[in-house]
């Protein structure tokens, strides 16, 4: 079964059309890439399918299941985990507290556990630890860990908005833009760290990105949208090729 | 995942530490110091009836501070009715009180023997709470779709509302206030002659420090600061907010209501003016001195804080125009305030030593 179905999304903000019949289907373990001009509505598809806009018409099935008009906590809990285009990590409190408050979802205590320290608070609160160290781990952050994100350099908080995107373990992993700001060196290992994340993890990735080599050497599939209509889609040479695409970013000659 | 067992102690160096014995039981044997130090206090009359009642006013305004630091401070929003959820806690422990053990002009004799004041008094105060936290409830609400100066307006809306319902309310005294919780107050003195009041109120001022402290300090609770921090990044990173706000708004106005039960009986009075805006920004007043999001900050501002108004009362009405300059000036100079989003041990590492606070 397909992991994303994405069925005829329309999406209004107020009169103004800002997607219209998008169609998409991601199946398991594939990365996929969403490209288009500044304001063609890239992000709008990623805050839909999060849940953050319920949308005008049409159907969002996340594993078989209409997500659509759930709220983005529900649809995190559900399996899918974004990053955003610019870092959202809660810059006050540490990496790891950044890590395990992802895991708000599968908490498995409350209000009265974690007043009375009870044993069920105790044994989640360190296994919730342990992920979190565990994941860091993984991903090479541990030395980090009591480090408050604010004073981390910029690659290294991409680095740990990603790790806080897995620690909900996530199916379908949406990231926004992952090599904005980063620079060549940091690009090359980015693609790298981007396949081995699905690899490991066992997760499919769908990504928007503005660095055509990202794209270009990532995803096996690419959508392009431009003024929320989706003008080409298929494999990395036939995007490349295709002559809407060419003249939505290159513009129009004619007057 | 792994199992393998680690110390939930884990110090924001990463470190997993085991406390030992002396830090396990300090801050238990300091509780229990205390309280003999209050129990000495109020049996041998080392202190007049006048000082004790300043520490009486410590202990409630350390609740008010600790309290209103959740909502303001750990979570970032601004809620200035603080006052209204006190007198809803004050009104419903007092009532059930006078109702319950005291002989009384309206409600007739009491319905239980008064004796029974020295059990059920913790239990009209937390009655109390919770009738305060269903009260902040119904602010959480609106908390889900505006923050910020809306949401200011809001709680003083609501602080008003409770204020105008009492007033109305004539039963219960209406402006002109309502009394007889010093009975109550002499039927625990007559079933076992302790200072209760002084034990209560520092009993209750360490059990809102204590709940405070686990809450926040739970992956749960942190959800909060997360709020806080980013609200986007939290609703997306499976937090879910609307229930963090509603519980952290209903145990900042229990713990108000609380703090409004101990007041009222410590008092012996209460009438509604004392829980209007006045109140609600002397609460304010406490959390941004202290400084936000830290809970040792607002005991050092509630203890200043109680002592510098009674300092002031010769000044009488001028007070109220020192203490205004007094939050201009810290706003200008140290607008974090005292301890500004750090605790105690935070400021002074060595302290870590002697104590752990969970």
């Amino acid at each position: 079964m397909a992991v994303l179905e994405i069925r005829d999304l329309t999406h209004y903000f107020g009169g103004l059309c800002a997607l219209s019949h998008l169609n998409i289907t991601l199946e398991p373990g594939t990365l996929t890439g969403l490209i288009g001009p500044n304001g063609a509505g890239k992000t709008t598809v990623f805050n839909l399918v999060s849940g953050f806009y319920r949308p005008s018409r049409g159907e969002i099935r996340f594993a078989g299941r209409n997500i659509a008009g759930l709220k983005p906590h529900q649809v995190t809990a559900l399996g899918v985990a974004r990053t955003f285009q610019n870092i959202r990590l809660w810059k006050d409190l540490t990496v790891l507290d950044n890590i395990r408050i992802a895991q708000h979802h599968r908490l498995g205590y409350g209000f009265a556990d974690a007043v009375l320290r009870t044993r069920r608070f105790r044994r989640r609160e360190a296994e919730i630890d342990a992920y979190a160290r565990e994941l860091l781990e993984v991903l090479e952050l541990d030395h980090v860990a009591g480090e408050l994100p604010k004073n981390l350099p910029y690659g290294l908080q991409r680095k740990v908005e990603l790790a806080r995107a897995l620690s909900v373990e996530p199916k379908l992993l949406l990231l926004d833009e992952p090599a904005a700001g980063l620079n060549t060196a940091d690009v090359e290992e980015l693609i790298r760290h981007i396949r081995w994340i699905r690899d490991r993890f066992d997760v499919t990735i769908w990504m928007i990105e503005h660095h055509m080599d990202v794209v270009m050497e990532l995803c096996s599939h690419i959508t392009v949208i431009d003024f929320g209509e989706t003008i080409a889609s298929g494999t990395p040479e036939e995007i490349r090729t295709n002559p809407a695409v060419i003249q939505a970013y290159l513009g129009d000659d004619e007057i | 995942m792994s199992s393998q067992p680690t110390s939930v102690a884990v110090r924001p160096d990463g470190t997993a530490a085991r406390p030992t014995a002396f830090q396990r039981w300090s801050v238990p044997a300091l509780t229990l110091a205390g309280l003999a130090v209050l129990l000495w206090v109020g049996q041998s009359g080392a202190l007049t009836k006048y000082t004790q009642t300043v520490i009486m006013f410590m202990a409630v305004n350390v609740i008010v501070s600790a309290s209103l630091n959740l909502v303001n401070g750990y979570m970032g929003e601004f809620s200035c009715g603080h006052g209204g959820f006190m007198a809803v806690g004050a009104y419903v422990s007092s009532v059930l009180g006078v109702l319950l053990f005291a002989k009384d002009r309206v409600f007739g004799p009491p319905l239980l023997p008064p004796e029974w004041a020295l059990v059920g008094f913790p239990l009209i105060v937390l009655v109390g709470g919770l009738a305060a936290a269903l009260a902040g409830l119904l602010v959480a609400i609106p908390s889900f779709r505006t923050r910020g100066d809306y949401l200011a307006i809001i709680t003083i809306a609501a602080n008003y509302i409770v204020i105008s319902a009492v007033e109305n309310l004539d039963v219960i005294g209406g402006s002109r206030g309502f009394m007889g919780m010093k009975r109550v107050v002499k039927a625990m003195g007559r079933a076992w002659d302790l200072p209760w009041m002084l034990l209560w109120s520092f009993g209750f001022a360490v059990f809102t420090l204590w709940i405070l402290r686990r809450f926040v300090y739970s992956t749960y609770g942190k959800g909060v600061m997360a709020i806080c921090q980013d609200e986007v990044a939290a609703e997306i990173m499976s937090v879910n907010t609307n229930r963090m706000k509603v519980a952290a708004f209903m145990l900042s106005s229990g713990l108000a209501g609380v703090a409004g039960g101990l007041f009222a009986h410590i008092v012996g009075y209460v009438n509604p003016g004392s829980f209007g805006i006045l109140k609600s920004t002397e609460a304010l007043v406490m959390v941004y001195l202290g400084g936000m999001g830290s809970l040792s900050g607002s005991v050092l501002s509630a203890v200043l804080f109680t002592l510098l108004l009674e300092a002031l009362r010769p000044l009488q009405i001028i007070k109220w125009i020192v203490v205004p300059l007094l939050l201009i000036l810290l706003m200008q100079f140290r607008p974090e305030g005292i301890l500004g989003n750090r605790e105690l041990a935070d400021v002074f590492p060595g302290l870590r030593r002697f104590f752990r606070f969970k």
